[in-house]
């Protein structure tokens, strides 16, 4: 009940400002936006302009309403005042609570068979070559010179292989594939028969037999290194070196706004290479803003709003049912094509308008800023010495000249709508670290006027830890020429096409430098 | 058959008569020239003195108008109609050979092998 009290208020006061401030130019978008509400009272259509969070706490109290507010009339719930929550808020939390359980069994159940795996690796040929000492060593021959060259052979290739082996495998993952990576699971295998089938060897011939030739079985030690060293070698190029040739072209679309970008990737299963587009994403897509989608939304709803079928007939029989709902459907379709739709007017002057306006509020920012940063100016070492009285830190120092820009910038985030993206606190953050940095005001401001890549925001716009593949292929499968696959999150879908860079075929031609040679030459020849 | 400044051009001729074929809306008589006063000479495959700018027939469609009054490749062309060949532009050439109301062209032309036959005939007298 708060909340629709505050509604109300608002749609009051701004109608009241809208009869004084809106003159000449702007009676057009009056017209337009009173049509526009009469229209979808017939059509019972909700209408709840979005609330400003963090920034907007002005625009209750003094500022005159912007235009642009009046042009969000969606059907989609969007964010609501600070105490509900959305529908996604509710589907994000609930599915956050269901996986963090199920992933982390999952990596700690990895995470210890590898260290098991890993244990049982470099602890074998230690063993083989104290277990003789330990079982028979009356028997046992002792170690001549060539031998023990070859512990100092073995000491060092352990060392390289615990080198290689912590260079490869552990690092910190980078994420939680929905399924088994294939090749690890097969090097493991390998690596667990391998050492098994040593084992059964030594346990059969060298301990039952209690061998005395201590130098072979130094080198069957030493053999044990050198394989496992090739096995890590194998390691490499199946987990590293193979997806390095670029081999695949995807082409990476976002699903609402139509942002597609292009990679190459090699040759990776679908969920290798679904990781591969996420982390390309995050780095190069411009961040996913809702609040740029509700005019096409809107069309949307008025092409249909102003048809509606009526059965005349009353409730005729269910087998004429299906039909009847189809020749409806024609029927609209007709009327609707037949219908004068001026609606390609209304949207050519409504964005040169709005062009307009991000113009306007732009070269306002940009004079304030610049107006700004000239109270600022960096203190020198022997000058901070002098004075040491209104000596400020950056943080001070961008707290203090924030307030001058501060509605210009407001201004011009509320209509680029990029006013979620960015709170006061990361404005001052950002504002104190292009002052340390020495930064110009343009470099200050290019965050702010173009929307940059979804890392450049706060965690909170990373809402989309969670991401699912949903592929028709299975996820370990290898990428094919023509694969597609979805990579769903909560706002959006990412669709990524694959296609094979084609084979190509090279040739030579030797040109002789001398052979450049050049005359003036006219000459036709015509038929008749 | 060469060009000597201030000497008039003499040259052993074969008068030639096509009548042109009517093909769609155009007349056409089955030959291609070359050359011209704006051309260059050098080019020229069928031309002795290869500083002749004369008007040569360089392709003779098998079995069309030319072929059929007897018109050879490397014939060089000296009239058309009674229009000199000898000193002309390309374009203009043209504009005579295809003039839209004419259904014959008179050609006087003239080839190596015709001035060899002339001299062996006048040899043995």
């Amino acid at each position: 009940m708060d909340t629709e009290s505050t509604y109300s208020g608002y749609s009051y006061y701004s109608g009241r400002s809208r009869g004084s401030h809106r003159h000449g130019e702007r009676s057009r978008d009056r017209h337009k936006s009173r049509s526009k509400d009469s229209r979808s009272e017939k059509s019972v259509t909700i209408n709840t302009p979005p609330a400003e969070p963090l920034l907007g706490d002005s625009s209750v109290r003094g500022e005159p309403v912007q235009d642009d507010n009046w042009g969000e009339t969606t059907t989609a719930v969007t964010g609501t005042s600070e105490h509900s929550l959305s529908q996604e808020d509710i589907v994000r939390i609930t599915k956050d609570l269901e996986d963090s359980v199920g992933l982390d069994c999952r990596r700690y159940f990895t995470l210890t068979l590898a260290v098991i795996l890993g244990l049982l690796v470099f602890l074998t040929p230690l063993a083989f070559l104290v277990l003789p000492h330990v079982l028979w060593p009356e028997k046992l021959q002792s170690c001549g010179t060539a031998c023990e060259g070859l512990f100092i052979s073995v000491a060092f290739k352990l060392l390289i292989l615990l080198l290689a082996v912590w260079a490869l495998f552990f690092r910190p993952p980078r994420a939680g594939l929905p399924r088994v990576f294939v090749f690890r699971a097969l090097l493991a295998v390998l690596v667990l028969l391998f050492v098994v089938s040593y084992w059964l060897f030594y346990g059969v011939r060298i301990l039952d037999a209690q061998d005395e030739n201590y130098q072979g079985i130094v080198q069957y030690a030493v053999s044990l290194v050198d394989a496992l060293l090739f096995i890590h070698y194998l390691a490499i190029v199946l987990l590293e070196l193979r997806q390095l040739r670029p081999y695949y072209s995807v082409c990476v679309t976002r699903s609402t706004d139509g942002e597609t970008k292009h990679y190459n990737l090699g040759q990776l299963s679908i969920q290798r290479a679904a990781l591969a587009v996420i982390e390309h994403y995050y780095c190069d897509f411009p961040v996913h803003n809702p609040a740029l989608l509700s005019a096409s939304k809107s069309r949307a709803a008025k092409h249909l709003a102003g048809l509606k079928v009526y059965n005349v007939d009353g409730p005729g029989n269910n087998a004429a049912a299906a039909g009847l709902a189809q020749s409806q459907s024609r029927a609209m379709i007709a009327a609707a094509a037949r219908r004068r739709d001026t609606s390609h007017n209304e949207l050519y002057y409504e964005e040169a308008e709005h062009e307009r306006r991000v113009r306007k509020r732009r070269a306002r920012l940009v004079v304030a800023v610049e107006e700004a940063f000239t109270h600022i100016k960096r203190m020198q070492e022997e000058e901070q010495k002098k004075t040491p009285g209104d000596v400020m830190d950056p943080r001070e120092a961008a707290q203090a000249i924030f307030p001058s820009m501060a509605r210009a910038l407001q201004k011009y985030l509320r209509t680029t709508k990029q006013q979620h993206c960015h709170s006061m606190e990361s404005i001052q953050q950002h504002l104190a670290f292009c002052v340390t940095n020495n930064m110009t005001p343009k470099a200050f401001l290019e965050s702010y006027l173009c929307p940059g890549p979804t890392l450049q925001y706060s965690k909170d716009h990373w809402r989309s830890r969670q991401w699912t593949l949903i592929s028709e292929a299975s996820v370990t499968s290898g990428l094919k020429d023509g694969s597609v696959f979805n990579l769903k999150c909560v706002d959006f879908n990412l669709v990524v096409t694959a296609k094979k860079i084609p084979y190509i075929q090279m040739s030579e031609e030797y040109i002789d430098p001398k052979s450049h040679k050049f005359v003036l030459r006219l000459q036709s020849e015509t038929s008749v | 058959m060469s060009y000597v400044p201030g000497q008039p051009v003499t040259a052993v001729v074969q008068k030639i008569e096509i009548r042109k074929l009517r093909q769609g809306e155009r007349l056409i008589l089955g030959f291609s020239i070359g050359g011209g006063i704006d051309q260059d000479p050098l080019q020229n495959p069928h031309s002795e003195d290869k500083s002749d700018k004369g008007i040569y027939v360089t392709r003779i469609s098998p079995g069309g108008p030319a072929d059929v009054a007897g018109l050879m490749v490397g014939d060089k062309i000296m009239q058309v109609n009674g229009w000199d060949m000898t000193m002309i532009k390309h374009f203009h050439a043209l504009q005579k050979l295809t003039k839209p109301n004419e259904e014959v062209v008179r050609l006087l032309v003239t080839r190596k092998s015709l001035e060899t036959a002339v001299k062996g005939a006048m040899g043995l007298h």
